[in-house]
């Protein structure tokens, strides 16, 4: 009966457990689900860096491609990042194949801005021979599972992945003017702060939420996501619409996104140094 | 239309009216909001802004009062001068009040640049949001000037966000007197 009670009245169900303070799947209200990821060549061998980031059911993976072009003329020591988000009809049914939609297309703006607020990658370190020649990091993100939660998975997904990319020397020769790519010499990408996302539901205007799955973002009314970086700086608070939340409520989404970055961090160290040779 | 200095922005608001049986809810309201940018095709920005503005609005209006009918807003950007975004929002919330939809609350949109000294602006030039380290819009409530919409642009400590915010809140007065006068000039020539 309880089964028939989540479907016929998804909300009571809900607020029922909220009141106990924890959460259907028996997580507590500020608990996020385990993340895990992979972060290794072998998770996209065609790609210069990738990493496979799990935040309970929702799965996204990130690869980063590195390729040359020629700098703007009006920002002649700049190289680009594009990233781009797709969230393709295999990873929900309420996703169609085809143009990408709403959803993918504010998601890939909110990763453009969290990439550019952040600095976490400088354009300058992109550029090779000024005015000539620069990196072009075409990061590309898919969402495999989605089960809520996309832009902290995705955020954490793109930090993996760019950690994890290699860039070979490229040296452009000053006779003929060609460039020359040696893949022999790489060199890790340059990254300068290590942002990330905590996303949170707001459930009858007052409660609040962290790492919303789908169901219960389909049953709030509001999400908020906050990007903060190791410094405890914020790069970006995202809060597009629904309830309205006082400053109060902000700053503690605000506090505990700072702790959930302490604990991103440490995963990712964790991980960085099991996989680097000695 | 309003215009914060040179920045304009013509709404206009259709429905509620019938939706296409695609884009119906059986219980409330289908809003969509299109954002035209004065050049070239709507890109992801404006898909990204589109989203932000239909959000705040689907908070603010009773759409339970209209199951089935879409509500639609159009947004053309007719010159920026800097503070776009908030004179989107303030554009969308007077058409809403212009077609007497039920509404919740009102909203209006407030953008504050720091500029690399510290110093708060209030709806910034575009001169000004081109030299500041961070440019954060709000939407603020009239309820209890609580915060409906926030987007930042580059990164600001915690302390600068909760005083802009409360600048935002501060200046929201004037705004929501301005629609005040506004309602009250159009209905009280008849």
């Amino acid at each position: 009966t309880s089964l028939c009670f989540r479907t016929v009245e998804p909300l009571e169900y809900y607020r029922r457990f909220l009141k106990e303070n924890c959460r259907p799947d028996g997580r507590e209200l500020g608990e996020f689900r385990t993340t895990t990821y992979y972060f290794s060549s072998g998770s996209i061998t065609t790609a210069d860096g990738s990493a496979l980031v799990k935040l309970g059911n929702t799965t996204v993976i990130c690869g980063v491609k590195a390729e040359l072009a020629a700098p703007a003329a009006d920002s002649a020591n700049k190289g680009y990042i594009v990233p781009n988000v797709e969230l393709p009809s295999l990873c929900s049914e309420r996703f169609r194949s085809g143009p990408p939609g709403e959803e993918a297309q504010a998601a890939s703006q909110f990763i453009a801005d969290v990439i550019e607020n952040s600095q976490m990658i400088v354009k300058e370190d992109l550029c090779i021979a000024n005015g000539k020649l620069a990196w072009v990091l075409y990061c590309d993100i898919i969402c495999l599972d989605y089960d809520g939660n996309l832009l902290d998975a995705s955020v954490f997904a793109l930090l993996a992945a760019l950690k994890n990319v290699q860039l070979p020397l490229v040296t452009v020769n000053e006779e003929t003017g060609l460039s020359e790519v040696n893949l022999k010499q790489k060199t890790p990408l340059i990254i300068r702060k290590d942002p990330v996302a905590t996303s949170f539901a707001v459930f009858d205007d007052t409660l609040l939420i962290v790492d919303p799955t789908a169901e219960e973002e389909e049953l709030a009314t509001g999400t908020v996501t906050i990007v903060t970086d190791e410094e405890g700086r914020l790069c970006s608070v995202h809060k597009p619409g629904g309830s309205p939340l006082t400053g109060a409520k902000l700053q503690d989404c605000i506090t505990r996104a700072i702790t959930r970055h302490k604990e991103v961090k440490k995963l990712i160290d964790k991980v960085i140094k099991s996989i680097t040779p000695k | 239309s309003p215009s914060p200095g040179d920045t304009s922005v013509l709404a206009g608001l259709y429905g509620p009216a019938e939706a296409k049986i695609s884009k119906e809810l059986p219980d409330r309201a289908a809003m969509e909001v299109l954002l035209r940018p004065k050049v070239g095709l709507p890109g992801v920005v404006e898909r990204s802004r589109e989203q932000l503005l239909r959000q705040t609005c689907e908070a603010v209006v009773l759409g339970v009062l209209h199951p089935r009918t879409a509500i639609t807003l159009v947004l053309q950007v007719l010159s920026d001068a800097g503070s776009l975004l908030s004179c989107c929002l303030n554009a969308a919330c007077m058409a809403l009040l212009d077609a007497g939809l039920p509404l919740t609350a009102v909203f209006c949109g407030v953008t504050c640049a720091l500029d690399p000294d510290g110093t708060i602006l209030l709806d910034p030039s575009t001169q000004q949001e081109q030299e500041a380290r961070a440019i954060l819009t709000f939407a603020i409530g009239s309820g209890e000037r609580k915060v409906l919409m926030a987007t930042t642009k580059g990164s600001c400590s915690v302390e600068e966000m909760q005083q802009c915010l409360a600048a935002a809140q501060r200046a929201s007065n004037t705004i929501f007197q301005f629609y005040r006068d506004s309602v009250h000039r159009r209905y009280s020539k008849s």
